[in-house]
């Protein structure tokens, strides 16, 4: 449904669209942050009494040297890991990346369903659908950079 | 002497014989190759509504089983969300299907945690509380995978079995649901298991 192209050109109007009015980070939801531009943080709606959830985002390393995504905090969960998920044939298997995430030079890294993603353990509260909920990331060169997560439906991203 | 000698070799022909009966009749091959009837099996687990579920009660009634825990950030939501969306579409016809979410955490989740969630999804779903044990029989019955993940400040999170099991009325496998399968697929998928019966 989200073809390249259609992506492309949602990508090019929002982005003419910030720049022409002079509105970069925020608006467009991505963040400029030293050489990483990180796009579109976003997180699923959750049930009433979910206790988990998950954050999704692509970075992008514009730099020469590699960064690594070390940490996250969100203000919904007191206790933030990076995950990343893989299906072993039929299995779902879970891994915390202690190590964090590695942003290599000139790459982007999209966290998404079935892969890698902000593990946010304890959920105390559960934002709705196109509410947004602020949170951080620490980069081991680059620093702390604020971001808000975008909720999207409950099933997002499965396509 | 030489009839112990004589005797020792008897056993010895005796006990390749069973073995080598046990081997050619297949009966010891590990790696047999599972047939779709040798998915499944009796089980009798406290359900999160009270009560206990047994599968001989669900004779003649087509059932789903997942395999999950609450503590789960992506794959059990996304997939009661994705079934509530089919029961839903395939309506009517699925009025009597149920769908049994076997919690692979017994750990942490109880009975009221469980029906607490699953309040969010179609009331066709419900949870299943094995004890460890239960769960350990359960789980090899279906040849579904469980493993606890420790991760750090003491938490953890559980690997699983993410695809749902699609039970006959002779509580035979029928088909499965993956976590990929296609809204299209999965109401397909229904709608065959209960016309068949």
């Amino acid at each position: 449904m989200f073809t390249p192209t259609y992506k492309a050109l949602v990508f090019a109007a929002t982005f003419t669209l910030a720049f022409s009015c002079g509105i970069t980070a925020g608006f467009a939801h991505h963040v400029t942050f030293g050489n990483l531009m990180i796009m579109h943080p976003w997180s699923r709606e959750t049930t009433a009494n979910a206790t988990v959830a998950a954050g999704f985002m692509s970075i992008t390393n514009n730099g020469a040297e590699d960064d690594r995504l070390v940490a996250a905090t969100a203000v919904i969960s007191d206790k933030v890991q990076l995950h990343n998920m893989t299906m072993n044939g039929d299995v779902m298997e879970m891994q915390e990346l202690k190590d964090g995430i590695v942003i290599p030079a000139g790459k982007t890294v999209e966290l998404k369903p079935k892969s890698l993603h902000i593990m946010f353990l304890n959920i105390k509260s559960h934002p709705k659908l196109g509410d947004e909920f602020k949170g951080t990331l620490t980069f081991e060169k680059a620093g702390t950079v604020d971001v808000d997560f975008e909720i999207e439906a409950a099933d997002a991203g499965m396509e | 002497m030489k009839h112990l000698r004589a005797i020792l070799w008897g056993v010895v022909a005796v006990f390749a014989a069973i073995l080598g009966g046990v081997y050619f009749t297949g009966g010891f091959q590990p790696d047999r190759l599972l047939t779709m009837a040798d998915i499944g099996g009796p089980f009798r687990l406290a359900s999160s509504n009270g009560g206990f579920i047994d599968s001989k009660d669900l004779l003649g009634k087509p059932y789903g089983v997942f395999f999950g825990f609450t503590h789960c950030p992506e794959v059990c939501p996304t997939t009661m969300y994705e079934m509530t969306k089919t029961l839903k579409a395939v309506g009517d016809d699925a009025k009597d299907f149920r769908l049994f979410f076997i919690t692979v955490d017994p750990e942490r989740d109880t009975a009221p945690m469980l029906k607490d969630y699953l309040s969010n999804f179609d009331p066709r779903i419900e949870a299943l509380v094995p004890t460890a044990e239960e769960l350990r029989s359960v789980a090899r019955d279906f040849r579904a995978i469980y493993e606890k993940v420790p991760g750090s400040d003491g938490e953890y999170t559980m690997n699983h079995t993410a695809t749902i099991y699609l039970m006959n009325g002779k509580g035979q496998l029928a088909s499965t649901i993956s976590y990929d399968e296609k809204p299209e697929n999965r109401i397909a998928k229904l709608k065959k298991l209960i016309a068949g019966g």
